[in-house]
């Protein structure tokens, strides 16, 4: 036995197509990790207690509405109110190249664009891990 | 006591996370001991519920309403969802908290989804720890969501107070399925999706089969009820049913029963990895299995007198009193 990798694949905002969310869940357990799904609309509380919870090492979140640029740092935040900074948190979707620097400032410590081969983000996972 | 058990204790959320993690890794075997034995004078007040029943039949929406009748009577819940891992690579989805997801901001609600990583009995390992960590931080109720396969779910039986198993219309063969052992699982039968076309025969099934079952030794009762968790109907009815249950328990003896069940079988199975564990330190096995093998092979010994041999020299070392 050995300390498996939990990640929770969260969908925060009002848009409802969790196509590639489902997609990158799937390709993570694929990939050996644990991953958790909650489903679309996740308040950015929800998936913080959430990810509390379930002591994940990773959260991942996406999003296709365009409202990352407030919604992804309200959530890095509120893990480090919590206490849980040590979560790692990163982003996909539909996201303009011109807001990944400042999304990074904020904390989020990757953004996957949709198209990025799943090796990526596994490659991420184990890096900083 | 560790820093640990003193924030489980407390309530703290993260540490009770936390908690679970190093009862689930099961790396740190010494540090695990301690924590559940700094708990366990804290343990023994939460009831503790086990739902099983075919995937799809509804268990995870069906906990989503019982957790508000629950939290309506001010209960503090913890669930224990636990899916299965794959195999090949170890990975899992865990997608029971989708359903339940309304209660994640709910103070008093504390769901956990569990990968079985490669434990049978429709649970994961370290389920059984995970209850005493939610008994230790003041839950009085938890509830353990199996991964739902069947005969070979009953280790959700002897760590529950009481068993809900659900069952649906239209997954065909239902009757072979009751035949097949599932039955003796349940303490609760809950007919789930009642909206479906085939759920008063199913009902009228089950029934015929308890009727068989309660022959002349087995005299509990095993309530029958209806619910559609989709349409939020027959909750309420199920829920009173499960509070009458566990109150007839309580005051005829089968509860305490039940628990002294579960920890004898705790000891034993305790007793049996550290025994395990220890042999295998002591022959040696996974070093010495390629010798072993090629000895067997060459027909040099036989199975049972090379390691009747081993075991007894063993068994002469240890002072087993
Ligand atoms: N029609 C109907 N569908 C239901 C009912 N309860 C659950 N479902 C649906 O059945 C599917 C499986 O439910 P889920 O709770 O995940 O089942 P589990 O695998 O046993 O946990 C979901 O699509 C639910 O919406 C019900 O009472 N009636
Ligand atoms: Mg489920």
């Amino acid at each position: 036995m050995n300390k498996n990798i939990r990640i929770l694949i969260a969908k925060p905002g009002l848009d409802g197509h969790d196509r590639g969310a489902k997609y990158v869940a799937r390709a993570l357990k694929d990939a050996g990790y644990e991953v958790i799904y909650t489903g679309i609309r996740q308040t950015p509380e929800a998936i913080v207690k959430t990810a509390i919870q379930e002591d994940v090492d990773f959260v991942g979140l996406s999003l296709l509405s365009g409202a990352h640029n407030e919604l992804f740092p309200r959530i890095v935040n509120l893990l480090r109110e919590k206490g849980a900074g040590d979560i790692i948190v990163f982003g996909g979707g539909v996201i303009p190249e011109s807001d990944i620097p400042s999304l990074k400032e904020k904390g989020i410590r990757a953004i996957f664009t949709p198209g990025t081969p799943i090796k990526d983000i596994t490659d991420f996972i184990e890096t900083v891990k | 006591m560790q820093e640990l058990a003193r924030r489980v204790i407390k309530g703290d959320i993260r540490g009770i996370a936390k908690a679970i993690s190093l009862v689930e890794d099961g790396v740190e075997t010494v540090k695990k001991e301690a924590l559940i034995d700094s708990l366990y004078p804290h343990c023994g007040h939460a009831i503790i519920w086990g739902i099983t029943g075919p995937p799809g039949a509804g268990k995870s929406s069906l906990l989503d309403r019982l957790i508000e009748q629950l939290r309506q009577d001010k209960q503090k819940v913890a669930v224990i969802a636990v899916d299965p891992s794959s195999p090949f690579t170890g990975g899992a989805i865990l997608g029971d908290r989708l359903r339940m997801q309304k209660h994640a901001v709910d103070d008093a609600v504390f769901i956990r989804s569990m990968a079985s990583r490669g434990h049978l009995g429709g649970v994961a390992g370290a389920t059984g720890d995970a209850i005493k960590i939610f008994d230790a931080a003041g839950y009085d109720h938890i509830i353990i969501e199996t991964i739902g396969v069947g005969q070979t779910e009953i280790e959700v039986m002897e760590l529950s107070d009481i068993v809900l198993l659900v069952l649906v219309p239209g997954l065909g063969d239902e009757i072979q399925a009751l035949k097949a052992g599932v039955m003796e699982i349940g303490d609760i039968f809950i007919i789930n999706k009642k909206d479906h076309d085939g759920a008063d025969r199913l009902r009228t099934e089950v029934e015929y089969v308890l009727s068989l079952k309660n022959g002349a030794e087995n005299t509990t009762e095993h309530p029958i009820t209806m619910t559609s968790a989709t349409l939020n109907e027959g909750i309420a009815e199920a829920y009173s049913i499960i509070q009458s249950y566990y109150t007839t328990i309580l005051k005829n003896g089968n509860l305490a029963k039940k628990r002294k069940n579960r920890i004898e079988n705790e000891l034993k199975h305790i007793a049996l990895s550290k025994i395990k564990e220890s042999v295998d330190k002591f022959l040696n096995i996974d070093d010495r299995l390629d010798s072993w093998v090629e000895d067997v092979f060459q027909k040099k010994v036989s199975p049972y007198k090379l390691l009747n041999k081993k075991i007894n020299k063993f068994l002469q070392e240890i002072d087993w009193k």
